[in-house]
């Protein structure tokens, strides 16, 4: 019997896989002939730093990470203070680098550019909160799961089954739905809530795999004890497949939390999120395209930045091309 | 076969009880009031409240609400809506539309999936890959809605090809524009998929030995190699199916499409919780069922597959 | 390099071809891979020639460049990484490398066939063998679906597969390894080939059941009068049905010879080393012997001799120049028909 119930994550992550470029005839050919033998992250490493997608990413990433953190140092204009008498819906300044009129001013009159800069720290925050969650929460149950097995295994996976067997979006909308102030770690805890079935069932798979290598069953014969075993040995050679599912659904819990905030599931006023400014800018679409048009920018380098980063890692650990 | 079709019925008891409970739980037990939320900020007084608790059962413990509900729902009661109506009524009217978008996005999805993924992974490390790479990355890095005004900005507002809103929802060829918007996230994983399997696969020993054959190119792709490709991308569309429910809240909104997504925004904005948890029940069926057949489908395309 | 092609094909041509232009010969036939680490060198300077009804055994380690060489017969090297920067492969004195892919296509199945070592993967796993076995005659000959099904219960028979008619819509996973390497044969067969090459066709199968699927390969070339190259690492397979084996090392031939006489007098220290390392009964209790060493790796070959720094012969020359294959004669001067060996010490080899 398959195991026909791949998360969209495993899909996504094994379609994103290269396959090995260059084959070897046979097998002395194989073998790279260069210095000693590199550890699978030393390998990685290796690997990610000659790859330019791996370092537009990561400036990209750099960049909006300084964005988040200190949005100050790209504006000095208030996102929230509006100006209907002047600056209502006026269209953006092209030439005005940095300055508040850069991408024009939306409905209420607030500077576009300055609610893009500040925007960005709800994106991020939401993206690696959600993430950190799930990795945690789902990566040991699928730990506990996968390693002890039995009685253990079947409860964590019927549980699974069930959080799993929810659509994820739409999960999500009816938990906000119940609350009225949707706060960041709200909107965090309610994508991680449905969001963690993946990382077990990736973590629990590659548990199971790593725990029957031969040289863990040689471990185990030594007499290694249970958090030896757990730490040294089962948890290192199962942390990469995790990492990659984490790493490439970062940008997908960026996408969702805007997508929420845009149905007005999600983030509210008064935190600035990029969501909520298409959502009001999609009323202006045919005239002031600029008010949606920025936000919108914004929110997709940001998912392209992190789901490219998850590219490259996942080419880079993925133990297939090896 | 039969004893296997049975056994997989019978494991789908258990999760489908424990997610109908689970979104029941989501629906009743979190914050909020939803008889104190349809008066607005007006308020109403207690007596009123109290009653309208009651016709809807809010007055019952929980596992009484809950158990209430499944038995109703062995009958197709799914409730009323706060208006009165039976939320049943509603989602035969609202399904066929969704059914009828999320197929035109299935095709859209597989025709042009399969396709740019087959095209990318014949050339692999040649310039379609690395468009078909590139494009797939940047369709993945767009939020459906995002996609979705920018397709009606483009192809409705500016080229004016088809209406900004959709007027007939039954209408397939209306149906076209949100059901591309609908399939292109998943068509760039099928595209990714189908690529990756492609490239494994063209390195299986089989295909040497189709080669040494002497058969023609076309015979070895279009047998050999696609036979062996499509499982895991059969796999892949029976799970995303709840990614496209998802998409169809977001799709159907922008163009006024009047399907379950639609149907459920308004719930969820007036917290009726009989039409939520109804219509959430109906999806999560439909991807159990819709994931047996894909076990199912996965055993004809792949005769190694037993099952016993 | 080219002190090969000087001495080529002259050793290995002659046994037993009836007319002139052999079945196949391959001239100075090199392949290399271009990888993320360097050239390749996988195939050297190969000359050799099968006429029909003869078999040739083509001996070597894995990375021998064996199986290359029979890759680039059939046209299915991957290209790229694969390229050929130089040689002939002729059929029936036809340049293959020249012709176009139609035409090309046209020669593989059909008149040149070939046999994999491992049959679970080198068969479709999602289709019927019956498919398969039809398909080469609904390929080449235009047989419709029920017509070539017959055919492909008819050709079960033959490779001695039990109830064909009833197992032609089964699976591969359904068969056992050897009846899946008779499906192999089976498929090679289909179109009584003028040439079939065999690429380790027993290596993944049991002992026992590899000596029947050599028979049956044995008794069906016979039956059909067909050319052979049987691809192999073990010695024990050639001994009988090869009439002259080529030995392999670094995509070179280093040695030629009628297949009895090697057995008996080895013109090169590799050939010498490989029969000392098989396990005799009559040294029982003594020590086997065993090439130290490992294979080269191809993308630095070894200077002179690639065999050099594994030889127990080696001396300064083997460092620095490649010894050319070079006819075997007796102490007295005498030719050995067909025997030729890449050493500059095959003279201390086969008679010291």
């Amino acid at each position: 019997m398959p195991d026909v119930t791949k998360s969209k994550t495993d899909a996504a992550v094994d379609a994103i896989a290269p396959p090995a470029a260059d084959a070897a005839p046979e097998a002395p050919v194989a073998k790279p002939s260069t210095g000693k033998p590199r550890s699978l992250w030393g390998d990685a490493w290796f690997d990610l730093r000659h790859r330019p997608m791996f370092w537009t990413a990561a400036v990209m990433l750099f960049v909006l990470l300084v964005i988040a953190a200190f949005p100050g140092l790209f504006t000095s204009a208030d996102p929230r203070a509006g100006d209907l008498t002047n600056h209502y819906l006026t269209k953006p300044e092209l030439g005005h680098f940095f300055q508040a009129d850069w991408f024009g001013y939306d409905i209420q009159g607030r500077s576009i550019y300055a609610r893009v800069i500040h925007g960005t720290r709800a994106s991020i925050l939401v993206g690696v909160g959600v993430t950190l969650a799930i990795t945690l929460i789902g990566g040991l149950l699928g730990l506990l799961s996968g390693y002890f097995g039995g009685w253990i295994d079947s409860i964590i996976s019927r549980i699974t089954d069930i959080f799993f067997g929810l659509p994820f979006l739409l999960g999500t909308m009816v938990v906000l739905n119940a609350f009225t102030e949707r706060k960041v770690y709200v909107v965090i805890a309610a994508l991680a809530f449905l969001g963690w079935t993946s990382i077990c069932r990736v973590m629990r798979a590659s548990v199971i795999s790593a725990k029957q290598a031969d040289y863990v069953t040689a471990a185990r014969a030594l007499g290694a004890g249970t958090s030896r075993m757990i730490f040294r040995h089962v948890l290192p050679n199962a942390l990469a497949p995790t990492i990659v599912v984490a790493t490439i659904a970062l940008g997908g819990f960026i996408s969702a939390e805007a997508t929420l905030s845009y149905l007005g599931l999600g983030l509210a006023d008064p935190t600035i999120s990029w969501g909520i400014d298409i959502s009001a800018g999609s009323e202006e679409i045919r005239n002031n395209l600029h008010v949606l048009i920025f936000p919108a920018g914004m929110l997709f380098l940001t998912v392209f930045a992190f789901i490219m980063l998850g590219d490259t890692v996942r080419d880079a650990l993925d133990p297939k091309l090896r | 076969m039969g004893r296997y079709v049975a056994r997989r019925l019978l494991q789908m008891i258990p999760v489908f009880l424990g997610t109908t409970l689970l979104i029941f739980l989501m629906v009743h037990i979190l914050p909020g009031d939803p008889i104190r939320a349809m008066f607005g900020d007006k308020g109403a007084d207690p007596a009123q409240l109290a009653s309208l608790r009651e016709k809807f059962g809010l007055d019952q413990p929980l596992y009484m609400q809950y158990f209430d509900y499944m038995k109703k729902l062995f009958q197709l009661n799914f409730g009323e809506t706060f208006g009165g109506r039976p939320v049943w009524d509603e989602m035969t009217a609202a399904f066929p539309v969704t059914i009828r978008l999320t197929i035109v996005a299935l095709v859209i999805e597989l025709l042009v999936g399969l396709s740019l993924g087959a095209w990318a992974g014949l050339k692999v490390g040649k310039a379609p890959d690395t468009g078909v790479l590139l494009f797939t990355l940047i369709v993945i890095s767009v939020p459906v809605f995002i996609m979705g005004y920018l397709a009606r900005y483009v192809f409705a507002d500016t080229l004016g090809w088809v209406a900004p809103n959709v007027d007939d929802s039954m209408d397939i060829t209306q149906l076209l524009l949100p059901g591309f918007v609908l399939a292109m996230l998943s068509m760039a994983y099928v595209a990714r998929l189908t690529r990756t399997t492609f490239a494994e696969n063209l390195r299986a020993d089989y295909m040497r030995t189709a080669l040494a054959k002497g058969l023609p190119r076309r015979r070895i792709v279009g047998v050999h190699l696609l036979r062996n490709s499509l499982i895991p991308v059969v796999t892949f569309i029976g799970t995303d199916i709840g990614g496209f429910i998802g998409g169809a809240v977001v799709t159907e909104g922008i163009f006024n499409v009047q399907g379950v997504g639609n149907l459920l925004f308004r719930a969820l904005q007036q917290r009726e919780g009989s039409t939520i948890v109804g219509i959430v029940t109906v999806f999560v069926l439909i991807i159990l069922v819709i994931n047996l057949i894909v076990d199912l489908l996965y055993a004809v395309l792949d005769p190694r597959i037993r099952y016993a | 390099m080219t002190i090969i092609e000087e001495t080529a094909s002259a050793p290995l041509s002659g046994a037993g071809d009836s007319d002139s232009t052999p079945l196949l010969e391959v001239r100075d036939l090199h392949v290399e891979f271009h990888t993320r680490d360097g050239v390749a060198k996988a195939v050297n300077g190969v000359n050799y020639s099968v006429g029909a009804g003869e078999t040739l055994a083509v001996l070597g380690e894995s990375g021998s460049g064996k199986s290359v060489t029979a890759q680039a017969i059939m046209g299915i090297l991957d290209m790229p990484p694969g390229k050929i920067p130089q040689g002939e492969i002729l059929y029936r004195g036809q340049d293959m490398l020249t012709m176009g892919y139609e035409e090309r296509r046209k020669i593989r199945g059909r008149k040149i066939a070939m046999i994999f070592q491992d049959a679970l993967s080198s068969l479709n796993p999602v289709l019927t063998v019956g498919y398969q076995l039809g398909e080469m005659y609904r390929v080449h000959l235009g047989l419709s679906k029920k017509e070539a099904k017959a055919k492909a219960i008819e050709l079960m028979d033959k490779v001695k597969i039990p109830a064909a008619a009833a197992r032609v819509n089964d699976y591969p996973h359904q068969f056992s390894g050897g009846m899946r390497q008779r499906i192999m044969i089976a498929m090679a067969l289909a179109l009584e080939p003028d040439l079939i090459i065999a690429d380790e066709p027993t290596t993944a199968l049991d002992v026992t059941v590899q000596a029947q699927v050599m028979d049956l390969l044995a008794e069906l070339q016979r039956e059909f009068n067909m050319g052979l190259i049987l691809i192999t690492h073990d010695l024990g397979v050639v001994a009988d049905v090869a009439d002259k084996i080529a030995v392999m090392y670094a995509g070179r031939i280093v040695e030629t010879a009628p297949v009895h006489e090697i057995y008996a007098r080895p013109a090169h220290p590799y050939t010498k080393g490989l029969l000392e390392s098989i396990p005799r009964l009559d040294q029982k209790g003594q020590e086997l012997y065993a090439i130290k060493g490992l294979p080269p790796n191809l993308l630095k070959i070894p200077s002179g001799c690639a065999f050099n720094p594994r030889c127990p012969m080696a001396q300064d020359i083997c460092r620095s120049e490649i010894p050319p294959l070079v006819q075997v004669t007796e102490q007295g001067g005498a030719e050995l028909p067909g025997r030729g060996s890449a050493c500059h010490f095959w003279k201390e080899t086969i008679h010291g």
